[in-house]
This record gives C-alpha cells, sequence and structure tokens, in this order.
C-alpha cells in the first residue's frame, strides 16, 4: 500500500512534467497533441548519444554523483537533451503544424500529430534499435525506509522526485514572475487581443513548444533512469499523460501538475486490486470516471 | 496462375473488408468532423462479437452461441455500435480533442482487456473455434474464397449504396451543416450533439461489420489484430482517397493496402536478413509520411469531396 503510494508519487511527477508542456499546447493551440509523448523519446535517446558522447571525452564525468545512478555526464546530457528537444519541438511546429494551421483546420492537426507520431516512434527504433537501453548497466540497490510496512525506495527515485519538483519550481517563476509569462496567459485567453498589446503570436508559440520539449526531455531522461529506454516509451505514455491533462483541465499548469500525481498515484493503486496485464488500460478509466463526475477537470473552465 | 489468381482473390477480400471499415470511418470523419482516434476498438468489438455470437460452444470461455450466421454478423456490428454509444454519450458535447483522445484511450482499453480476460476472448493466445459459414457444403478452399469475395463485395457495394443515399438525404445534409458551421445550425432548431451521436453509432455498426467479416475470414481474432496500428491504415487510406468522398474512400483503401502489400513483400524479398527486422518499423514511417504529407500537400485527397447544392429548384449535379 504504501509502496504503491511512493512509487505512484515518482510516476506521477513524471507525468507531471510530460503533462504541463502538452496543456500548454492544447490549451493555445487548441488540439490534442498525440506526438507529445514522442518528445519524451526524443529526450531520452538524445541524452543517451550525450552521455556516452561526454562519458568518452571526459572519463572523470562518468562517475556517479553520491548513491545515484545518476552520472555527472548524465546530468550534463540531460540540458543538452532538453535543448535538443526543445529545438526538435519548434521544428516540427514549423513544418507541419504551423502550415496545417494556417490553412485553418484544428482536426487536421490532431490527424498530422498521429502521423508525426507514427514517424518520430519509428525513426527512432530503425537508428537506435527496437531493443531496450539503459544509462548505467549498474544495478542500483533500493534502501529499505522500513520493513513494516515494506517500503523500499530507490536513492535515483528520490533524485527523480526532488529534479522535478525543482524543474516545476522553475517554471511556477517563469509563468507567474516574468514578462514572458504574463504574455502566455494572455495569449491563452484571446489571442487577438494579445496581439493587439503587441505580443508576438508565433513567438509565443515557439517558446510553448520550447518549454514543453524541455521539459518533455527531463521527463524522458528520469523515465529512463527508473525503467529503460526503448522507441514504445511515447506509445506507453500518451494515454497517461492525456489523463493527467484531462485530470486537471485543459489549459491548466497547475492542474497538470496535480493531475499528473493523481494518475501516478491511481494507477499504481489499482494494480493491488486488478491483475498487472490491465496497467495500461487505467488511465482510460480515470479519464472516464472524470468525464462522468466533472468534464472540464480539476481546474479546467467549460470552452468552446 | 493458380497462385497469383488465389493470391489476387484473398487480396482483394481483404481489401473490400477494410474498404467497409473506411467508408464507415468516412461517415464519421468526411461527413460529420469526428476524429474517431480508435477505430479499431470498434472493428474488434464486431470481430469478437461476431465469433463470439457465431462460433462453436467452449469450455474455456462464454460465447460460442452457435447462432445463425447473418444473425451473428448483426451482433457483432451491434456490439460496435453500442460501444460507440457509450462514448459518444460521454464525450461528444465536449471540445473535440475529448472525442479524440477518448476514442484513442477505448482502442487502448479494447486491446488490454481483450489481451487479458481470457475467460471472455480466449485472452492472448485469441478466439478460436468458429466454422465458417456454409463451408462443410462447399468442399473446395478456393471456391469457397471466391464465393466469399462475391458476399464480401456485394455488402461492399451495398454499404456505399447506403452511405451515398444517406448524405444525399436531408440527414446527410444536416450533418455537413453540422460539420461547417454548428451555431448557425443550432439556430435552425437542430441538436448538433444527438445528431453527431447518430452518424457516430451507424458508422461504428459498419466499421464493426468489417470487423466481423474479417474474423470471419480468418475464422480467428487475436489482440494482435486489433492493434493501434490498423487505425492508423486506416486513417492513411481515407485521406489518401479523400475524406468526405465514397468513392475516393474505397480507392485509397485499394491504393494504400496494394502500397503496404507491395512493400511489405519487396522488403522480405529483397533488403537483406538484417534489415528485414525493421520491416514493420519502415512501412510505417512511409506511412507516417504518406498522412503527413497529405496533409500539408493535398489535404482534399485524390478524391475531393464534392459538394452538393441541394436547393430544391437547382439541381444537385
Amino acid at each position: 500500500m504504501i509502496q504503491s503510494l511512493a512509487d505512484g508519487i515518482l510516476v506521477g511527477a513524471i507525468l507531471s512534467l510530460g503533462a504541463i508542456g502538452l496543456t500548454m499546447v492544447m490549451h493555445i493551440l487548441r488540439f490534442a497533441n498525440f506526438s507529445h509523448a514522442e518528445l519524451l523519446s526524443i529526450g531520452a535517446y538524445s541524452a543517451l548519444v550525450f552521455d556516452a558522447l561526454f562519458s568518452g571525452i571526459l572519463p572523470i564525468l562518468a562517475n556517479k554523483i553520491g548513491p545515484f545512478s545518476m552520472t555527472w555526464a548524465l546530468t550534463l546530457s540531460m540540458f543538452c537533451a532538453m535543448g535538443v528537444t526543445g529545438l526538435s519541438a519548434m521544428l516540427i511546429d514549423r513544418f507541419v503544424f504551423k502550415r496545417i494551421r494556417e490553412k485553418g483546420d484544428e482536426l487536421s492537426m490532431v490527424f498530422a500529430s498521429f502521423g508525426v507520431a507514427m514517424i518520430i516512434r519509428n525513426v527512432l527504433g530503425l537508428i537506435f534499435g527496437l531493443k531496450s537501453q539503459l544509462y548505467s548497466n549498474d544495478i542500483v540497490f533500493a534502501v529499505m525506509i522500513s520493513s513494516d510496512p515494506m517500503l523500499l525506495i530507490k536513492p535515483d527515485q528520490v533524485f527523480v522526485l526532488l529534479a522535478a519538483l525543482l524543474i516545476m519550481l522553475v517554471l511556477h517563476f517563469v509563468l507567474s514572475r516574468t514578462t514572458f509569462g504574463y504574455a502566455l496567459r494572455a495569449v491563452a485567453e484571446n489571442p487577438s487581443l494579445a496581439e493587439v498589446s503587441g505580443i508576438r503570436l508565433s513567438r509565443v508559440i515557439a517558446l510553448v513548444w520550447i518549454i514543453g520539449g524541455c521539459l518533455a526531455a527531463a521527463a524522458g531522461v528520469f523515465y529512463g533512469l527508473n525503467n529503460h529506454i526503448n522507441p514504445v516509451i511515447g506509445r506507453d505514455l500518451v494515454l497517461p499523460i492525456f489523463a493527467a491533462t484531462i485530470v486537471g483541465g485543459i489549459g491548466s499548469v497547475y492542474g497538470a501538475v496535480l493531475g499528473g500525481f493523481i494518475v501516478g498515484i491511481a494507477a499504481n493503486m489499482a494494480l493491488l486490486v486488478l491483475p498487472s496485464g490491465y496497467s495500461p488500460a487505467v488511465p482510460f478509466m480515470i479519464i472516464l470516471a472524470l468525464l462522468l463526475v466533472r468534464p472540464h477537470g480539476l481546474f479546467g473552465e467549460p470552452q468552446t | 496462375m493458380m497462385g497469383l489468381i488465389s493470391y489476387l482473390v484473398f487480396f482483394i477480400t481483404i481489401a473490400s473488408i477494410l474498404a467497409i471499415a473506411v467508408l464507415g470511418l468516412n461517415l464519421q470523419w468526411g461527413n460529420t468532423g469526428l476524429f474517431n482516434g480508435g477505430v479499431v476498438a470498434f472493428f474488434g468489438a464486431g470481430a469478437y462479437g461476431t465469433l463470439l455470437l457465431g462460433g462453436d460452444p467452449q469450455s474455456d470461455h462464454i460465447g460460442g452461441f452457435d447462432l445463425f450466421y447473418p444473425l451473428a454478423l448483426l451482433g457483432g456490428a451491434v456490439a460496435a455500435g453500442v460501444l460507440a454509444w457509450v462514448v459518444g454519450r460521454l464525450t461528444l458535447h465536449l471540445r473535440h480533442d475529448y472525442f479524440a483522445i477518448a476514442t484513442f484511450g477505448v482502442a487502448v482499453t479494447f486491446e488490454n482487456v481483450m489481451r487479458n480476460a481470457e475467460g471472455l476472448s480466449g485472452g492472448a493466445k485469441g478466439l478460436r473455434g468458429f466454422t465458417r459459414p456454409l463451408e462443410a457444403f462447399v468442399n473446395n478452399g478456393f471456391t469457397y474464397n471466391v464465393l466469399f469475395l462475391l458476399v464480401v463485395t456485394s455488402l461492399l457495394v451495398c454499404t456505399y449504396l447506403f452511405l451515398e443515399r444517406l448524405i444525399r438525404s436531408p440527414y446527410g445534409r444536416l450533418l455537413r451543416a453540422i460539420r461547417e458551421d454548428e451555431i448557425a445550425a443550432c439556430s435552425l432548431g437542430k441538436k448538433p450533439d444527438r445528431i453527431r451521436l447518430t452518424a457516430f453509432i451507424t458508422g461504428s455498426c459498419i466499421v464493426g461489420l468489417a470487423g466481423g467479416l474479417y474474423a470471419t475470414f480468418y475464422a480467428f481474432v487475436s489482440p494482435q489484430d486489433v492493434l493501434p496500428t490498423l487505425t492508423f491504415q486506416l486513417w492513411a487510406m481515407l485521406i489518401v482517397g479523400g475524406a468526405g468522398n465514397n468513392r475516393g474512400a474505397i480507392f485509397g483503401t485499394f491504393l494504400i493496402w496494394g502500397a503496404w502489400s507491395a512493400s511489405g513483400w519487396g522488403l522480405s524479398r529483397f533488403a537483406p536478413v538484417e534489415v528485414q527486422l525493421y520491416t514493420g518499423t519502415m512501412q510505417f514511417i512511409l506511412i507516417g509520411l504518406v498522412i503527413v504529407g497529405m496533409l500539408l500537400w493535398r489535404p482534399q485527397g485524390l478524391f475531393p469531396e464534392r459538394l452538393v447544392v441541394s436547393q430544391s429548384g437547382c439541381k444537385s449535379k
């Protein structure tokens, strides 16, 4: 029970990071982006490449930090991966979504995101192979926090949770204290009015993609650190991340954070009563339950 | 020569079955503007429904009611319709992205449940124990396949004619009106949510019918048949053919299914062994490129929708 809760919180932190970017894109561009979860894969794989690169150039970087399996090289790689993923998110928008948007068809965007997801997932499979990979082959032992009730936690899990919370805190300050944060909210409220006030719409949209990509990359690296990296990360995570945004209410960043934790915890708790084979179906049950009770999510507002 | 002909019969059978599904999808997307991200769930509901109702009695899972075949096929289509009703009631009154996400979720969940609920669906090893209708009377496999092809193509023609009538009827006009301008339709006293729901259910029943035929053809269905990749394939067929145009939808199905089969055959025949492992991967990249490319450069498809002027007094084209 306690163990499920602890694992759920960790998964929740990863989902939250993914959901924040998705909810911002869905709010401003008004389409369900099925390719968002693929950004997590891009992040995880580019960190893998940078990690090999940095450890090769400076072997000293490959030393572990304290009790974690995280190395300095991987930490550096994570920031590089965030950059790469943010940039790819922006480029995908420029080459695909922006051009379809300009034709003025919202529904085609959903559809295009299906196609984009398909391309990214399979190109990654083609480049890196279909097998699972790991950042580190060392076995990290879990530390027993208490024996009754049984609670085992890996040091990495604590690190990931803290790092995710730190990233969310930084984002909170960016959104609430900077001009960009105000501009973003203005665009979300009323794009044309925001443009009249001198906000460059295209720049805000590009920045939203970059931020979404950065957070997704961090989530991808954290996911890879706790599980393994394979080309179908996106396929496995797309539904939980959507569930998190819907629970939080589409467009609410804080809702997405909360939604991520709720979905993570609920999914782990559900496994106490359901056979583990059913775990991919749990996010959908959460979505259904929520649509019955509160169709616009916890923090969302009805939108047309 | 015989081999080629029997392959051709096989190819046209499968393509015709998929074309029925694409026609159902066309009613939802092309005529009503509903993004169904989980077509495969309704296809699967039809497939499993038909086999469960029409199959021989089984000991290890429910079903095997051994119903008269047309009833079983109808039951499969109804199962798909019921699934559509549940999803539609919950999501169609919300923003369109909820609908897209929910249908996508239905497909994931459907596959997952079919894989795990052994008592219902036979689990991962699939559903066996189905005797194809009238198979005992036709002792030649090839003759049977030809007969089956005839049944499938006539059902395809029936579906096509039905949908053509439907979209030319006042109901079809209403669908397009809601797709183009929901508020204007409301102002004329129409109820968009209700109309969308009926269109969604009708389309899903047609997709379910295709699923039932597919399962009948193989006399077998397993979770491998209801993977989300089938949704992508069906979508590509519709978008290449031209959303909103039934003839285009059928043409697109044959074109994409032909390209898919040919690329699979070509890769397995000529590519080196180590590349063959990635056949599926490369095929999916191609299909993704086709989808995105069509949306970017020719969103109306090869056969664009022909708008019908149906005001009384004007002759419709």
